[in-house]
């Protein structure tokens, strides 16, 4: 059963998980909830495919992450400046990109559901380790998105802990008036979290329509967004253990694919990887500590 | 000893908010190198004021003068820059920052935006040993004391290269080993040349650490005197306006039968016993003062009698009837008055109006209510009634309560809780945080209620509170009581002995005395 396909393919699953957790990660230190992220990713999927139809994948890309943070933007501008509730602005972003998606794929393909077929990045194999047998499904003809991912995790970790950008950001969710009073600019740290968010995102959309798929698909998000959002929450606020929660995501829907029996309708063994993210979460979330003030909406010269 | 050159003049500063003045020219020099205490009641105009100074708000007139020129701040940050810091009674601290984390925060050493963990800890404690504050900059903040969260406030300051350092109220959250330490650290800053301003109400603390002294009263300067020529009396007759009276009017007490009992009671929180063993008894007409440093089981044994926690060993028995475990709610139909040492969170429904605060866990009785229906007349007519008999101030009894001050939230509580003549009432704090007026109220209305014959269990950290209203006192240490007195055997040290746990477990003078 463990074999390095089957790893291989986890990994190829749990990779948007990872990339949207890891931005979900930005956003929530700075204290804003980021519930549309699925609509951040729905947007970079389609935003991604439509472009690289015509321009090719590099633009393809750098759309899909422009869309995203276009969308956390309209997030930002209503939770943290406006103080709507976070929750309600985000399932708000999640219908609106869905239906912003479905009219522009219509007028522009004239199809509501699919793009045509794109190119995607170029392969890359590393030439050493390709040669071990038992490595090979994991190292060649890979997506270079998988290995941005990957080295996402070390340098969102180093830039939380060790930077002043990060030091600022993680003040804001904590404690953003003692922020103030120091002359950290709060609102600018929660915008930059949530449109970091929404970029990474977006990324992750192009990742699924570009390089999984090569092709946008209705639906492909498939609540991504929001087990990305789970993930996040299980890992602790923390990158590694935001990718740990992915890549368990990931491994248990590459089972999913993989069991075929008579016995359990298919549609139950898809459910497996949902169910298991509602237990984990069920289980571990309780051990985990948010940002102090997340979800909480900061006004300006508030108290003090 | 006080150095006559101003560092810092307030000429004329006026702050006007919609139907008050906050401060009515406010005009007053501060020594460069001296320690000037501004002290006033609640209300007075203090707060406001440190916030015109700190460019937090603008002064509507007036001007402020720092180091000859006069200057003008527009946000804290501007006064930090110029070296005015401001360290707040409620600590600006993120609890799961490091100390050092939190001392650089906004000032950070970095290289192209790269933090050096080891550079920062390093600063932060040549700051600490350059001052005598000793705190762990490694250490989490949720981690450390108050007393040491207040000296990370501090560093904060220094750090910004603060050379007039605002405290406000800095002693109201702190225990009476910590003011110490506090009153230390105050004389280090002045010798290293800082300038202190302490903001306080608290008047035996006044005399003792500052060198000049300006009262203010309804946001106006009553006068600045040296310390060293002003008594006690007197300031409190500048800040209150008249008399104060100190010794409270009491009788001697006329115990009767045992009205609470508390039998070995013990509680666990984890694996940590927060009550352990824990006896004593409150008889009718009299006050049971529990002295004791904070966090050494006072909170607990409140909500263990309250019903507000579950008890794992002993009995609290109340008239005889033994009500351990029992619900909060069956507790309190035994006509037991609870005022809660926290009365933001557990006395008052800070939102909700005043009159549904005063029928608040009464509202079901057939006077305020009649099939789930409430009746407004008699609800009003006795919430009038109980605000007038507490001198409540208030604008309306239809205003929230958040809207009134500290000391008339406390008089609201105590117009609830009083209602029906409690036999029994567990007072935890209650007049913390409290102006000398509002103070000198709730003691009263305490020792009036003892005179009616009602038991009163005072939970105190005030040392100072607990020697002055009670008939007997018990030392609460670690969960049990280490001693108990008769008012007349208590001193303030031999109290503080076993309040420390220098000297521990003994009992006498554990019956009638007065």
């Amino acid at each position: 059963m463990l074999s390095a396909e089957m790893l291989a393919s986890a990994i190829r699953l749990a990779v948007p998980v990872i990339i949207t957790a890891v931005g979900a990660i930005y956003s929530e230190r700075s204290g804003v909830i980021n519930i549309g992220l699925e609509g951040m990713m729905i947007a970079g999927c389609f935003t991604g495919a439509a472009v690289a139809f015509y321009a090719g994948p590099y633009a393809g890309i750098l759309a899909a992450v422009a869309a995203g943070a276009f969308f956390a933007l309209i997030h930002a501008v209503a939770s943290v400046h406006f103080r709507v509730d976070q929750i309600v602005s985000g399932v708000a972003i999640n219908i609106l990109a869905y239906g912003v998606v479905r009219f522009s794929s219509l007028s522009i393909f004239k199809m509501a559901t699919t793009t045509p077929h794109v190119d995607c990045l170029p392969k890359v194999t590393i030439p050493g380790l390709a040669a071990v047998p038992w490595l090979e499904p994991l190292v060649s003809k890979v997506s270079p998105l998988i290995f941005l991912a990957f080295l996402l995790i070390p340098f969102t970790a180093w830039v939380m802990n060790r930077t002043v950008f990060g030091l600022r950001l993680r003040s804001v969710g904590e404690h953003p008036l003692a922020a103030e009073t120091l002359g950290v600019n709060v609102y600018l740290m929660k915008y930059c979290g949530v449109l970091i968010s929404g970029a990474l995102a977006g990324l992750s959309g192009a990742y699924l329509s570009i390089e999984h798929t090569q092709m946008y698909v209705e639906g492909m998000t498939q609540g991504l967004g929001f087990i990305a959002l789970a993930a996040m929450i299980f890992g602790n606020w923390m990158p590694l253990g935001a990718m740990w929660a992915g890549l368990l995501f990931g491994f248990a829907q590459a089972l999913s694919l993989r069991v075929v029996t008579e016995a359990v309708p298919y549609q139950f063994i898809k459910m497996v990887p949902y169910i298991l993210t509602i237990v984990v979460l069920a289980g571990f979330v309780r051990r985990s500590r948010a940002p102090a003030a997340v979800g909480v909406p900061y006004e300006r010269g508030e108290a003090a | 000893m006080t150095n006559t050159t101003p560092v810092l003049q307030l000429q004329g500063i006026t702050k006007r908010f919609p139907g008050v003045v906050a401060n009515d020219r406010v005009t007053f020099d501060v020594g460069a190198g001296e320690i000037h205490a501004v002290v006033g009641e609640n209300g007075a105009g203090k707060s406001t004021l440190m916030k015109i100074v700190t460019g937090l708000y603008p002064p509507d007139e007036g001007c402020i003068i720092f180091k000859g020129r006069p200057v003008a701040f527009r946000s804290p940050g501007q006064a930090i820059a110029a070296g005015i810091g401001i360290v707040h009674q409620h600590f600006m601290l993120v609890d799961a920052f490091t100390v050092a984390e939190n001392v650089i925060l906004g000032a950070e050493p970095a290289r192209l935006g790269v933090i050096d963990p080891k550079t920062s800890v390093r600063q932060v404690s040549e700051l600490c040993d350059r001052f005598g504050l000793k705190v762990d900059p490694a250490a989490r903040v949720e981690d450390i004391s108050v007393g040491e969260q207040q000296r990370v406030e501090i560093l904060k300051v220094l750090y910004r290269g603060a050379e007039v350092i605002i405290l406000d109220e800095p002693t109201a959250v702190l225990v009476p080993q910590e003011v110490e330490e506090l009153f230390e650290h105050l004389m280090a800053l002045k010798g290293q040349g800082k300038t202190v301003i302490f903001i306080s109400h608290k008047l035996d603390e006044v005399l003792r650490v500052a060198d000049v002294i300006t009262v203010l009263r309804q946001g106006r300067v009553v006068g600045t005197v040296p310390a060293a020529e002003v008594t006690r009396e007197r300031l409190a007759e500048m800040m209150v306006g008249r008399p104060v009276l100190f010794d409270l009017k009491r009788g001697p007490a006329a115990p009767g039968g045992v009205v609470l009992s508390v039998e070995g009671l013990t509680s666990v929180n984890g694996s940590r016993a927060v009550l352990d063993d824990l006896s004593l008894e409150v008889r009718a007409g009299e006050i049971y003062g529990l002295a004791g440093v904070e966090g050494n089981g006072q909170t607990e044994l409140a909500e263990a009698i309250m019903g507000l926690r579950p008890v794992t060993g002993g009995r609290v028995t109340l008239l005889g009837e033994d009500v351990t475990n029992l619900s909060t709610g069956e507790v309190r139909r035994r006509r037991v008055a609870y005022i809660p040492e926290d009365r933001h969170r557990r006395g008052l429904v800070l939102p909700m109006t005043v009159w549904e605060n005063v029928i608040l866990g009464v509202h079901r009785s057939p006077e305020f209510s009649r099939g789930g229906r409430l009746l407004f007349r008699s609800i009003l007519s006795s919430t009038e009634e109980a605000v007038r008999r507490f001198d409540v101030r208030l604008a309306s009894v239809l205003a929230p309560a958040q809207t009134l001050s500290g000391g008339n939230q406390q008089k609201l509580i105590l117009a609830r809780e009083f209602r029906g003549d409690p036999g029994f009432i567990l007072a935890s704090q209650p007049t913390r945080g409290l102006d000398i007026g509002a103070t000198e109220f709730v003691r009263q209305e305490l020792l009036n209620a003892r005179d009616r014959g009602a038991a009163v269990l005072l939970i105190s950290a005030d040392l100072e509170e607990v020697l002055s209203i009670s008939d007997r006192i018990g030392v609460i240490y670690n969960g049990h009581i280490q001693a108990e007195f008769g008012r007349d055997e208590a001193d303030p040290r031999t109290l503080g002995a076993y309040m420390t746990g220098a000297r521990t477990a003994r009992r006498e003078g554990g019956s009638v005395a007065s």
